[in-house]
């Protein structure tokens, strides 16, 4: 590595966050630039060259992508065709066979490929990996020639029991490759062998729907940086928090889906590992929503699969993220039985909480959070705004809350934030207390601009042990990038007996990927403090379709990682007591997946870096008072400039600590402390 | 409007999203550990909390089966009136029972419920029912659609102690086991339901910690109270009068002839009359159901209209039910009622058709309207048994705001269908389709969603296969002016070649050699507002997609198709202005 500086990169639909780790001073730079589109590379390139000398001085650049996940939902992937085998077009289209919402039948569901470019070629491989008919090559050239002459610029190979066997698909994915122009091709069997077809064949008609879309994008990025004089790696963040190479990146993007919130959460999960507090529910909430997430014992918890959209399914693993609708700008409205309810319809950021004054007219939780006085209307985040207009805030709570529930203006706007704190309390009991988790040893991790104002409420409804508001609560994810390990994730569908099958093919296997992970690791260019091998097996007893996640001990081989029928067994029932509180005696167990992941541990900088300066003083942080609503009478509550308060501050509530892109709320009988490296733990007030 | 209750409105919105996801949890943790595929992926399961004195539901889960939310009240009420007998319920007992007379739906429903105590005091029950995988009687899976006995279809378990006092019960479990043809599923699904009642009764140890036993019991009362004034309110928003629907079953599997479901909805101001007087008699086959099945799926058929009404009792406080005793919609034992769910879905369709009537803006053409049950069954070549079960889908009818789901589920249902790749890795199977169905969605203005088509071979010797299904005969309906969509088909090889069931849609007995294959051809869904009102450019792009073919496009739209897919619009005027004078 020749540059000085690594950098991280997350580009936000507003802003473009960069986070610039100095090597050799020890020391980290944040800036905050606006976003560029439709070439996002623009002001990628702005952020990095407004804090360092030159370009040419990176080392390597970490990006946290929104370009997937846009993609997707806004479905302006590139035009792809499928190639799949006789009498199944219509899988993609026909999905699991279920329906957008339980109640209603208004649904509807467009897959991203028409009908039309779903071609069907001769071939069939059984369920136990026999090739029943041998797939019809010329009939797969002629049909890449038909998409190819229909303007498709991707193509997704998905054949009928790849996962037991991917012979034809291989077969037909080199006659394609012979006749398609572009590296734009993908076959099920490469990217998830696995059983399932239809979780298959999104998961692959995704990424190749994205190829061409992400490499086009992650080529003008580094020809932009290039021609700047950069001469280091650029890596990408994936769904699953680990990092990937440009390369990578490009044959695999679906592993991108949800890039930016999967740093958002690594970065989490370090800062509160550094400060003392391994076990964390991160909470995000934004203008929409409300995403949580589960740090255990400083360990991000990963899903197998996520929809994006309804039947829009990633069948790959990603960090965990439960989301509710329940934002800055949910609606707040009164149905008919008279019940205050929140959402899930929002305001968005244009037109925006009624306070906003673009035109919408229907309050929301950050009018009722300015109507309460805990934001300041004079200064409002973002920098969008001159100042916030809390009048027709009040009018809007008063005609639509207010009245028809019989309450006062403030009252409403109090209850307002009550229910929704108790839907934001509600997500996270789904991911701590549901998950068999004890509140008491965990702590919340607001992130975003607004999560800190709800932070010490959720504290006290749920149970938690305290709240720890980082120091940059905006910057999260380019903070993460920077964190992030390099991560590869393997699949393989064993589907066997545990007594039956063939363990030491099992352990054999569990190597291959090992040394596939590890030859990726060696390959990426990138130094690493050192590397894992992670392995489970999807398990279950016989009869069962929900498995449980079982992690096996890795231990070393002439050509095994010592995997052992026993222990399998014994790790097993252990997991399944742990989730089910019971084991089930005598019923047979089933092996479904083999899950390897590899993983390179890149450097971690000290958060100190990031601490406040030892010349700050309580005086100098001082910004007056002003009145907050709480509990049904007006408080006199301190405000702060959040950044200039010293280590060791104790700020006690109620207070309202502010910064350029953050508010913090202390509710009265709470307090904020800030920790040795500038993070704010909210906790309840000390008895007197 | 001010609350009469000692609750504060908050405080009630708040309860309400944590009585909620106690429920939610019970229903998630069971889908999670159960055995059988009907849980784990169809979610035939749910759960919830219900008042103490009427077993009245106060609070039901999100994610379970649409059909139970209605049912369950009417099964913890059997415990109630059971235990009364019994000289009265203690802390500890859970009482088990498939009695589907007295509690709706049929006998692979088995329900645990479970009294809530708080010092000493009956606060509410819990129940959790799942479908489970097989309960005896003559066939596998229990649909049988030649069964004149609710004897032929399963063990009839009434509401008995599973545990008494806290005191475990094996003596019953073993009495369950003998008489099921899976009894490791059984014990497997009966432990996944015990579990979610555990947690229940945790999560609500927690909650009344924090608020106390009276807030708690206010909020019941009050969500109830309120669910009420929201169906009023809903109801009182469709015009006065009388709406009219009928619609048939093909047969009963035993004697062939349509059976007529016929609803005449009264709308009276914020109330409403759903009587079921002109509809058939009891019948000899297992279509009849109970009274509190009926209720039960009117129930779904209002909250797929009125969709933010909550699950709670107070939502059917406002509906009168008339339904004769000698009707199929109100039978006792030991009249069949394994088939409850064709029934059922011609009860929801007719709801959907007289909604419509009285407000096309709320109403949508019906959906497939059949469970398309189908088991195919053997021995492998080692001797073990196999049995392969499961429901297929179809389309869902079009709305006023567009098209139908194509392959949806059905309305009583959340069920996913499995992975064919799942099914051809367990059973002797091999797919030779799986594919939507071109031309069987009804059209309209906004066309159905379509049908699908399922074709599979035998991988062994041989098997035999069984169907319970219905629309054989009469399609699914349009709405506002829509048209019908295709008919369910089924068909089976034979040595003498193709052939399809004598009673259209139900059938025992279907022997199968290897290679032979099966196929069904599920209805799509029926069609909202005329055809000859959709845009032209649909018609084409349907066309040029394989939806919908060339002279349908002619024939049902009005629309004629060139060569190369493009709308010809002269002969499209010459078409539609013939339609619109005939």
């Amino acid at each position: 590595m020749s540059g000085r500086y690594i950098v991280g990169v997350d580009v936000g639909g507003t802003f473009t966050d960069v986070f610039i780790l100095d090597q050799e001073t020890g020391t980290g730079t944040i800036r905050k630039v606006p976003s560029t589109r439709p070439d996002q590379s623009q002001g990628f390139l702005a952020g990095i060259r407004s804090g360092v000398e030159t370009v040419g001085a990176v080392a390597t650049v970490v990006h946290g992508t929104t370009v997937g996940t846009n993609a997707l939902l806004e479905r302006r992937g590139a035009a792809t065709g499928i190639i799949t085998t006789a009498g199944f077009r219509d899988v993609l289209e026909m999905r699991r066979r279920d329906r957008p919402t339980t109640w209603g039948l208004w649904g509807q569901y467009e897959p991203v490929i028409p009908r039309d470019r779903r071609l069907e070629v001769a071939e069939r491989v059984l369920a136990d990996g026999t090739v029943h008919t041998p797939v019809d090559v010329d009939g797969v050239t002629a049909a890449a020639r038909l998409l190819l002459a229909d303007g498709c610029q991707a193509v997704a190979i998905v054949f009928i029991n790849a996962y037991a066997n991917a012979a034809n698909e291989e077969a037909a994915l080199a006659a394609v490759r012979a006749v398609w122009p572009n590296e734009h091709v993908t076959a099920s069997s490469r990217i998830l062998p696995e059983i399932r077809e239809f979780e298959r064949a999104s998961t692959a008609t995704l990424n190749a729907y994205l190829q061409p879309v992400v490499a086009d994008y992650l080529e003008r990025l580094q020809d932009t940086l290039r021609g700047d004089g950069f001469g280091g790696d650029v890596l990408i963040v994936q769904s699953n928090g680990g990092v990937m190479t440009v390369d990578s990146a490009r044959q695999v993007p679906i592993r991108t889906a949800l890039s930016g919130p999967a740093a958002g959460v690594i970065a989490a999960a370090h800062i509160a590992t550094s400060a003392g507090f391994p076990n964390v529910v991160t909470c995000d909430m934004g203008g929409t929503s409300f995403d949580v997430s589960l740090v255990v014992d400083g360990e991000t918890a990963l899903t197998p699969e996520t929809s994006i959209d309804f039947g829009m399914v990633v069948r790959q693993p990603m960090i965990e993220i439960t989301t509710i609708g329940a934002g800055g700008g949910s609606i707040a409205w009164v149905d008919r039985g008279g019940l205050l309810q929140i959402g899930p319809e929002s305001a968005g950021s244009d037109p925006g909480p009624v306070c906003y004054g673009l035109g919408n007219d229907r309050p929301t939780v950050t009018d009722a959070n300015l109507v309460l006085g805990r934001i300041n209307a004079e200064r409002p985040i973002g920098g969008k705004l001159a100042r916030l207009d809390a009048e027709a805030a009040l009018a809007a709570i008063e005609a639509t809350v207010a009245k028809p529930l019989g309450l006062t203006a403030m009252a409403a706007a109090e209850a307002i934030i009550r229910v929704a704190n108790s839907r934001m309390a509600g997500a996270i009991r789904l991911v701590s207390i549901e998950r068999g988790h004890d509140p008491k040893s965990f702590v919340a991790m607001p992130f975003g601009g607004g999560g800190a104002l709800h932070a010490g409420a959720l504290i006290k409804e749920v149970g938690l042990a305290g709240a720890l508001v980082p120091r940059f609560p905006g910057v999260t994810s380019a903070l993460g990038c920077v964190i992030a390990d390099m991560r590869h994730d393997f699949v393989r569908t064993i589907n066997g007996l545990l007594d039956g099958f063939d363990v030491a093919a099992l352990d054999r296997e569990a190597a291959a990927f090992q040394r596939q992970g590890l030859a990726l690791l060696d390959r990426a260019g990138v130094s690493f403090e050192g590397r894992d091998t992670l392995i489970e097996l999807d398990m279950s007893y016989l009869g069962q379709t929900h498995t449980v996640a079982v992690p096996l001990a890795v231990g070393d081989g002439d050509d095994g990682v010592g995997i052992e029928r026993a222990a399998i067994r014994a790790a097993f029932e252990a997991r399944y007591r742990e989730v089910y509180g019971r084991v089930l005696e005598a019923l047979p167990i089933r092996v479904l997946n083999l899950r390897v992941a590899t993983v390179g541990r890149r450097p971690k900088f000290d958060l100190s870096i990031l601490a406040p300066d030892a010349a700050a003083s309580m005086d100098a942080a001082g910004r007056g008072v002003r009145r907050v609503y709480v509990d049904g009478a007006w408080h006199e509550a301190r405000i702060w400039d959040r950044l200039a308060l010293p280590a060791g501050a104790v700020v006690p509530g109620p207070a309202v600590l502010e910064q350029s892109d953050a508010t913090i709320f202390v509710e009265p009988d709470l307090q904020g402390s800030v920790d040795r490296l500038g993070n704010l733990l909210i906790s309840r007030k000390e008895p007197a | 409007m001010i609350d009469p209750v000692a609750i504060d409105p908050v405080t009630l919105a708040v309860l309400k999203g944590r009585l909620e996801q106690i429920a939610d949890e019970m229903d998630a943790t069971l889908f999670r550990s159960a055995f059988n595929p009907i849980i784990a992926e169809a979610h035939d399961a749910s759960h919830g909390l219900y008042d103490p004195l009427t077993g009245d539901t106060l609070v039901q889960g999100k994610s379970g089966l649409p059909i139970f939310v209605g049912s369950n009240a009417f099964a913890v009420r059997a415990v109630i009136d059971k235990a009364a007998k019994a000289g009265g319920v203690a802390e500890g007992d859970v009482y088990i029972f498939n009695d589907p007379y007295d509690g709706g739906t049929h006998l692979s429903d088995f329900r645990l419920v479970r009294p809530y105590f708080r010092d000493g005091e009956l606060v509410c029950w819990l129940a959790s029912v799942g479908h489970w995988h097989d309960v005896g009687g003559n066939v596998p899976g229990n649909y049988n659609p030649a069964a004149t006995e609710c004897f032929q279809e399963g063990m009839l378990i009434p509401p008995v102690k599973l545990y008494d006092r806290g005191q475990f019960r094996q003596d019953i479990v073993d009495i369950l086991q003998s008489n099921s043809r899976q009894p490791g599923s059984l014990y497997g699904d009966l432990n996944g339901q015990i579990g979610a009642l555990e947690l229940g009764g945790r999560r609500l140890d927690a909650l009344i910690e924090e608020y106390g036993v009276a807030v708690i019991r206010a909020a019941l009362v009050e969500l109830r109270r309120r669910a009420e004034q929201l169906m009023r309110a809903n109801i009182a928003e469709l015009p006065d009068g009388t709406y009219s629907a009928e619609d048939w079953l093909d047969n009963d599997g035993i004697v062939d002839e349509p059976l007529l479901i016929a609803l005449d909805m009264t709308i009276a101001g914020d109330r409403m009359i759903l009587d079921f007087s002109r509809s058939a008699k009891a019948c000899q086959g297992p279509v009849n159901i109970a009274r509190s099945t009926a209720v039960a799926c009117c129930y779904v058929a209002l909250k797929h209209v009125f969709t933010e009404v909550p699950a709670n009792a107070g939502v059917l406080a406002p509906i009168e039910f008339v339904i004769p005793e000698d009707s199929l919609l109100s039978v006792r034992a030991p009249k069949p009622v394994g088939g409850y769910t064709e029934t059922i879905l011609r009860i929801i369709d007719n709801v959907f058709s007289a909604i419509s009537l009285a407000d096309p803006a709320r109403g949508n053409a019906h959906a497939y309207g059949t469970i398309n049950a189908l088991s195919i069954a053997g021995h492998r070549a080692d001797g073990r048994r196999w049995v392969m079960f499961s429901f297929f889908g179809g389309g869902h009818g079009g709305n006023p705001v567009g098209d139908g789901l194509s392959h949806g589920n059905a309305p009583i249902s959340t069920a996913t269908i499995p992975p064919l790749e799942i099914l051809e890795a367990a059973y002797p199977v091999r797919f030779t389709r799986w594919a939507l169905r071109p031309d069987s969605a009804g059209p309209g203005r906004h066309r159905g969603g379509l049908g699908a088509i399922y074709e599979a071979e035998v991988l062994e010797a041989s098997a035999e296969a069984f169907l319970f299904a219905d629309r054989g005969r009469h399609a699914p309906k349009g709405v506002a002016g829509g048209g019908e969509a295709a008919t369910n088909r089924f068909y089976f090889d034979t040595d003498n070649g193709e052939a399809r069931p004598p009673m259209a849609s139900k059938m025992v007995g279907i022997k199968l050699k290897r290679g032979q294959r099966v196929r069904i051809e599920s209805p799509g869904g029926g069609g909202y507002g005329d055809p000859f009102e959709r845009d032209p450019a649909a018609v084409a792009r349907d066309v040029r997609l394989g939806y919908v073919s060339r002279d349908r496009a002619a024939s049902d739209y009005g629309v004629s198709i060139a060569d190369d897919h493009r709308v010809d619009a002269a002969a499209t005027q010459a078409l539609r202005g013939r339609g619109a004078a005939s």
